[in-house]
């Protein structure tokens, strides 16, 4: 049974095995009716209404609304594609290969829909190359949802096509970037483009392309077939609906927790993921990945887990990934490790990202080895400063807003580290003062 | 005055290096698309492009998949391959090269037979990554041909930290006394920690 807590409508079956095959999918959760019932009965602008009114956020990181999104594609005879980016690289995010790897006919049902409403011919899901066990899984969901009638041409005689490619990507962060995605699917180096124009204007190929996160796409089905208020009676009036969050590092059960936005941030760290191992306190954590801005213990964990709280106390709620930093973690060495993994995926196109990155790894690896200079910390805080809106995409300002933060919060642990070479401990110190790292004792 | 600033290319009384000077006249000495007769591509990797390239409106999409096609039949992506996919796409070996050389699961130098990649970002570091990576490495004890272990950007399963993909296949919580298990069993072609297996995990709410 899940934990009072949970709020189960994605993940909803997602026990079961037998969800994974098209016979399970029909048989537990109904599927493919809703597919029916809106290729038959629904003109794309009911289905688009449906999914305004919703006010259903995108789930990969930015939060914008999805049924705008896709009302911003021109009409008329073009080619239009959508894309489901299942590139999920940030850092802390898990919660795309659950839905993948244990309900791909939902994902698949809600891009038909979502194709349906964008009036899209042509779909994509760019998944990760990592993920190769959930990209077999997706191409024989794929494979049985066109036997079944469900994609291809002439769609349950309703004389609409539909056509589903899985691609996998080969490991590059920058993909996960809506216009990298779109270069990368195009067969060329996963480089951003530059915006306008917008992708829903001028996207893959050049055609109206709408791009949606894999969960955002899985909650369209549930959305067309009980209606955008069903929706609305889930989380805040600004975050509707339930969020797949991912909850990982410091706690003592780790995973990803089913939960109505809103929730106080707390009862998913405590009550769910189950709290700091014993004899620990929470120092800190990223509410939303690698690149949203570091809250500590007493400034984050008695928000609401919104879009609109996280935003408010600086931060943001980006794929809704906890990463929980217990009393062992040694700030600056996460300042390194965050930035050394944004300067290893800086695509290096603008020099502010490319630059920017690569200085403040350099920077910070003298602090922790006890060589920096005492003007180093503010010369981190100016880069960090000069990373943010000065780039094509968001790669930079997502190094330079946890690092930033980190900076400013916890900046006499960074001038301890700096002062005090007994606190630089050897290459791999996590944890000061205690010779096991977490999760030694589970 | 040096060729290499270009001078040479208007002053006529000047020497000019050919080598310099034409490299920068864009459209010349342009790497030309190799064709299928010349690269003795196998018949059963150039219907598995054909078709993949089939499957997208233009066939150029079909680059990365092409790349996975060349490293699963050869290994890696070798210049050979490169070139024999290049042909199949009518694209240039160099296009190929510069997609191959972006993307991190592709590799332009040889690997290991089977690939070990081990997460080294913030999750795991918090519970031992680091250590984990040098456990593998101590287990794989330099045996290259057989073994590729490499840190590796977070590869989405914080859940299960500390975690190493091993041959496209996740595995965690893992602990340094079991990469020797692992290696043995990969040794042996046996399945390897099938109780650490991502696939046969439950929901971590279900508890």
């Amino acid at each position: 049974m899940p934990h009072r807590l949970e709020k189960r409508v994605l993940l909803e079956h997602a026990s079961e095995p037998a969800l994974r095959t098209l016979d399970g999918y029909r048989r537990l959760a109904g599927g493919y009716a809703t597919l029916e019932r809106s290729y038959k009965e629904m003109e794309q602008d009911e289905v688009l209404k449906e999914l305004e009114d919703s006010g259903l956020r995108g789930r990969g990181g930015a939060g914008f609304a999805m049924g705008k999104k896709a009302s911003f594609l021109p009409r008329g005879d073009m080619p239009k594609y959508l894309c489901c980016n299942a590139d999920e690289s940030e850092p802390g995010a898990f919660k795309d290969r659950e839905l993948m790897q244990r309900n791909p006919h939902q994902l698949i049902e809600g891009i038909a829909i979502a194709a349906l409403a964008a009036d899209a011919g042509h779909a994509f899901i760019f998944i990760r190359g990592e993920y190769d066990e959930q990209a077999d899984i997706l191409d024989q969901a794929v494979a049985e949802a066109y036997e079944a009638g469900y994609l291809g041409t002439n769609i349950l005689g309703c004389h609409r096509d539909l056509e589903l490619v899985v691609h996998r990507g080969a490991g590059a962060y920058i993909c996960g970037e809506e216009t990298a995605l779109l270069d990368a699917l195009e067969g060329k180096r996963g480089n951003p483009r530059l915006k306008p124009p917008f992708p829903a204007v001028q996207g893959l190929y050049g055609g109206p392309t709408l791009i949606n996160n894999v969960e955002t796409l899985s909650n369209v089905p549930h959305i067309v077939r009980r209606g955008a208020e069903w929706f609305r009676g889930f989380g805040t009036e600004q975050s509707p609906g339930t969020k797949v969050v991912s909850i990982s590092g410091g706690v003592k059960r780790p995973g990803n927790y089913e939960v109505e936005l809103g929730i106080p941030t707390r009862e998913l760290v405590y009550e769910l993921a189950g709290g700091p191992e014993d004899g620990h306190e929470i120092k800190a954590f990223f509410p939303g990945g690698s690149s949203s801005p570091v809250l500590t213990a007493e400034e984050g964990l008695d928000l609401p887990y919104s879009f609109e709280a996280m935003a408010e106390a600086g931060s943001m709620l980006g794929s809704g990934s906890i990463i929980v930093c217990d009393d062992r973690v040694s700030i600056p060495h996460l300042a390194l490790r965050t930035a050394r993994f944004y300067h290893h995926e800086s695509c290096g196109k603008c020099v502010p990202c490319r630059e920017g990155t690569n200085w403040t790894v350099k920077m910070l690896e003298r602090m922790v080895r006890g060589e920096a200079t005492p003007m180093d910390l503010d010369v981190v805080s100016s880069v960090q400063q000069n990373i943010i809106g000065h780039c094509l995409c968001v790669l930079g300002d997502s190094m330079a807003m946890p690092v930033g933060a980190m900076v400013r919060k916890f900046r006499e642990e960074f001038e301890q580290v700096m002062e005090d070479p007994d606190l630089v401990l050897d290459p791999h110190a996590v944890v000061r003062g205690a010779p096991e790292t977490l999760g030694a004792s589970t | 005055m040096s060729p290499v600033d270009g001078a040479g290319i208007s002053n006529p009384n000047l020497p000019v290096d050919p080598a310099v000077s034409e490299g920068r006249i864009p459209g010349r000495a342009e790497e030309e698309i190799p064709e299928l007769h010349e690269v003795g591509c196998p018949p059963e990797l150039q219907e598995r492009i054909e078709t993949l390239m089939g499957r997208y409106p233009d066939r150029r999409s079909a680059s990365i998949p092409a790349l996975w096609a060349v490293q699963e039949r050869y290994g890696w992506c070798t210049p050979e391959g490169i070139r024999q996919a290049a042909a199949v796409m009518r694209v240039t070996p160099a296009y190929l090269e510069s997609v191959a050389s972006f993307y991190d699961l592709l590799h332009t130098q040889p690997v290991g037979t089977h690939r070990i990649e081990v997460c080294t970002n913030i999750s795991c570091w918090m519970r031992g990554g680091d250590r984990l990576l040098d456990a593998f490495e101590a287990a794989a004890d330099g045996d290259d041909e057989n073994f590729y272990v490499t840190g590796f950007e977070c590869l989405g399963a914080c859940d299960i930290a500390p975690m190493a993909s091993i041959d496209q296949r996740y595995y965690g919580p893992l602990e340094a006394a079991e990469t020797g298990v692992a290696i043995e069993q990969l040794r042996a072609g046996d399945e390897v920690l099938p109780e650490k297996a991502l696939a046969r995990r439950g929901l971590a709410g279900d508890g």
